[in-house]
């Protein structure tokens, strides 16, 4: 692509471009999300590309790298119904990954699910040849047993407004051009014809909370960054997705790498920054892979570097990979980690915004923060705040995960309510099973209950209950979920991650998990309960950084919540979802029981005894609870009680 | 270089030229680079072998206690060598709510080693990860970065063979 040197030729551009694209009739998307490319998704789009230029299939094909466009006017004389070309892409992540491999052919906006290699000759021919939709391949909803080919129409999507993640799934996220016809970099266009002030004003009018999970109002954070005193500032990007249990930031990185890139530009027009850092999980590689060629590609037609779109604006980019270390999402640890140190968090004040990186004033945001940018600069404040609630406008990431039918990446407005998360969008709890508990924003946020299933999912209503948005995890949890093993398992996150800086983070933590461990263990006292509540206060008010803050809100939630369960644990040594192994008893059914002697075969301890054809029975006292019996009975006949 | 011993003076030989290179494309006294290096070190060979930690030490100017502080403060670096397929196992909440744990011990007793360790092959390294982010395909086991979603405790041995198999 050519120097693009004004405003006005990025417009020309985007038109042209849009000419061009809807000369392809049809187009297939793979989704090469993570979720997706693990499914094998990267074969299916390479089958696609080798069939469609192989067989020919009278289709005109216009490929991205290998075009076999010279067939064009060749072609055109078979008279086939399709005018032009069909354009087969990678997409980043449709969200809906539970159902992947996915592939979505557009404009009829059909939706193929669970698509195999061995399916994708049966698409080329039935779909984009003679426009049939193939029943096996389309959305099955698991609830009601109903078929629905649109994509749009599928309960998962209907519920939801795309806005962030408008392109994701939709475009080719390794393809500048694809992001101008949606649109691209018209945010930053508008931006740079304003003064910074004017940018911040809009941010501001827009009530843009950071997404990353403190919620702290982002045109505020920009004003600060802007009348900081000093002459270089850096805007940095946090992209360091640590919550086990999130994957949004990911999405948005690999699915559409330059929305990220252009609210990153927009923030450094705004502040007077000329330099910025993304800086991205370790574990990410894809979204590295991604970020890097949408920089280069940004870099090659003047959307960054020195004088973006032909004004006196420069601004660069570079790419950190972390390492590893979750107390890295906490702003100033997150700093130091790009400055080549360990990553541990220093008192604030002074914030970054006037001391953040090598000590100049610093903007950091969130990923999904910089991809709500570009919308409040394109469409306007008040397009951004028309969804939402007063207190917390736009939309919102959540991934969905746990034991509910429909997981995947959501977005949906400000308030919507739980309800409408777990059982319109989510589909429900899959085996009739009951809902127990939703844990929101990782290992920092805390426990929802049933009572809490209409309540509006934003900054100020989550805080409240104790819980907090955090990055955006959703783990639904079922009766067969054990809370206070949950809880053991976010302390042993959290313990594993404290950075050893402050004492109460570092020592309490551990005298935590103990208990905890305890409990599970089947050891626990009724004294401990009140012990956690107790240690869990005092950690909160003696660390520094957010991670020691609420490192103990998973279990004092849960405590508060669920006190009943962990008084079963601890009083009479019961776990009511036969999670806790040390707290099973195995008891062997003499109806069913067929003398197989395969258990006792199996037991690692002889617990079992039993004559061959008569009914076997488990010593309690020797049974050390491993539970291989139960997976060798061919007879279902021995049950946990 | 006086610290080195004979045998750390060969692995140097053997790698020198792709180690050269990567010290070339930072400048020396680059603090900022510390980080960087040791991810690319650890692409190389693995690991983090120590004549390149006394090396870096030299070449930035940070003593290499300082190095070995931020080697041990971050879970991505190792300072042993790895077998030739690592297996990290996904300890995600999505993970562990979806039977991770169980795909783990299945994983321990086939391979007859604990979680950090290697079999004596050498050809697996077992380790745990808080979060792949790939939620949805729950339970999550990588193999030499190919991904194995929807995991059950008895799919582990057919996937084991799969790279037995390659061998």
């Amino acid at each position: 692509m050519e120097r693009i040197n004004s405003v006005y030729e990025l417009n020309q551009l985007r038109d042209k471009l849009k000419e061009e694209f809807t000369k392809n009739k049809q187009r297939v998307l793979v989704c090469a999300g993570t979720g997706c490319v693990a499914g094998g998704s990267l074969d299916i789009y390479a089958e696609f590309k080798r069939l469609i230029k192989e067989n020919g299939l009278n289709i005109d094909c216009e490929l991205e790298e290998d075009s076999c466009g010279g067939d064009h006017d060749h072609n055109h004389d078979q008279a086939h119904k399709h005018e032009t070309g069909y354009k087969v892409a990678k997409s980043g992540c449709h969200g809906f990954c539970a159902q992947g491999p996915l592939v979505r052919i557009e404009p009829d906006d059909i939706l193929y699910t669970h698509v195999k290699l061995g399916d994708v000759e049966e698409i080329i021919r039935e779909t984009l040849v003679k426009g049939n939709i193939i029943e096996r391949l389309i959305y099955t909803n698991p609830m009601t047993g109903e078929k629905v080919a649109k994509e749009h129409e599928i309960p998962f999507y209907k519920k939801q407004l795309r806005r962030a993640l408008k392109n994701c799934g939709a475009i080719d996220p390794e393809s500048l051009e694809e992001y101008i016809v949606n649109d691209g970099y018209h945010g930053l266009a508008n931006a740079l014809i304003k003064t910074p002030q004017e940018v911040i004003d809009e941010v501001l009018a827009s009530g843009l909370r950071g997404r990353g999970g403190g919620g702290f109002p982002t045109g505020k954070k920009w004003q600060f960054t802007r009348i900081a005193e000093g002459d270089k500032k850096f805007i940095i990007c946090n992209g360091d997705e640590g919550d086990p249990g999130a994957f949004m930031d990911r999405s948005v990185m690999e699915g559409d790498p330059h929305r990220v890139i252009e609210g990153m530009a927009i923030a450094g027009y705004a502040v007077g920054a000329d330099e910025g850092y993304i800086y991205v999980r370790a574990e990410y590689p894809m979204a590295v892979h991604r970020l890097k060629i949408a920089i280069k590609e940004a870099e090659e037609v003047g959307i960054l570097g020195d004088n973006i779109l032909g004004t006196e604006f420069s601004f660069r980019l570079h790419i950190k990979e972390g390492a590893g270390a979750f107390v890295c999402g906490e702003e100033t640890a997150l700093i130091a980690s790009i400055e080549g140190k360990r990553g541990m968090p220093v008192p604030k004040p002074p914030f970054p915004a006037n001391k953040g990186l090598w000590g100049c004033p610093t903007v950091i945001n969130n990923v999904e923060t910089f991809a709500n940018v570009p919308i409040i600069l394109d469409k306007g404040a008040d397009y951004f705040k028309s969804v939402g609630v007063p207190n917390s406008p736009g939309t919102k990431t959540f991934a969905l995960t746990g034991q509910v039918a429909n997981t995947g990446l959501i977005e949906v407005p400000m308030g919507t309510t739980l309800r409408e998360i777990v059982y319109e969008i989510g589909g429900g709890i899959p085996g009739n099973r009951e809902y127990k508990a939703v844990q929101i924003g990782g290992p920092s946020g805390g426990c929802l209950t049933e009572d809490h299933l209409d309540i509006q999912l934003d900054f100020d209503s989550l805080k409240s209950v104790g819980a907090m948005i955090g990055s955006g995890g959703l783990v639904v949890m079922d009766e067969k979920t054990c809370i206070v093993e949950v809880a053991r398992f976010f302390m042993h996150f959290t313990q594993n991650e404290s950075c050893g800086k402050c004492v109460l983070c570092r020592e309490g933590t551990k005298r935590m998990l103990e208990i905890l461990q305890r409990i599970v263990d089947g050891d626990g006292q009724v004294e401990d309960l009140d012990l956690l509540v107790e240690l869990g206060e005092t950690i909160k008010d003696g660390s520094l950084c957010g991670l020691g803050k609420t490192a103990p809100n998973p279990v004092l939630t849960t405590l508060k919540y669920f006190r009943d369960e962990y008084m079963h644990h601890v009083e009479n040594k019961i776990c009511d979802a036969k999670v806790c192994s040390a707290l099973k008893v195995y008891h062997i059914d003499p109806e069913k029981c067929k003398g197989c002697t395969r258990c006792a075969r199996n037991c690692p301890v002889g617990a079992i005894s039993g004559k061959v054809k008569q009914v076997h029975s488990i010593d309690v006292l020797k049974c050390i609870k491993c539970g291989a019996c139960v997976t060798a009975c061919a007879f279902d006949a021995i049950e946990e009680v | 270089m006086g610290k080195l011993c004979n045998c750390s003076r060969d692995l140097l030989a053997n790698q020198d030229r792709e180690i050269q290179k990567l010290f070339r494309s930072y400048s020396p006294g680059e603090k900022e680079a510390l980080i960087p290096i040791l991810q690319e070190t650890q692409g190389i060979y693995g690991y983090l072998p120590k004549p390149i930690l006394y090396i870096t030490s030299e070449y930035l100017k940070i003593p290499v206690g300082k190095i070995y502080g931020v080697a041990t403060f971050y879970n991505q670096f190792r300072l042993q060598p790895v077998g030739k397929y690592l297996v990290q196992v996904c300890a995600g909440t999505a993970c562990h709510v979806r039977g991770g744990d169980l795909v783990l011990q299945a994983l321990e007793s086939e391979l007859g080693i604990k979680s950090g360790q290697t079999t004596q092959d050498g050809l697996y390294t077992l380790s745990t990860v808080a979060c792949l982010g790939a939620c949805s395909m729950a339970p999550v086991v990588t193999v030499g970065g190919d991904f194995h979603g929807r995991l059950q405790p008895k799919d582990i041995v057919k996937i084991l063979r799969e790279y037995e198999i390659k061998e």
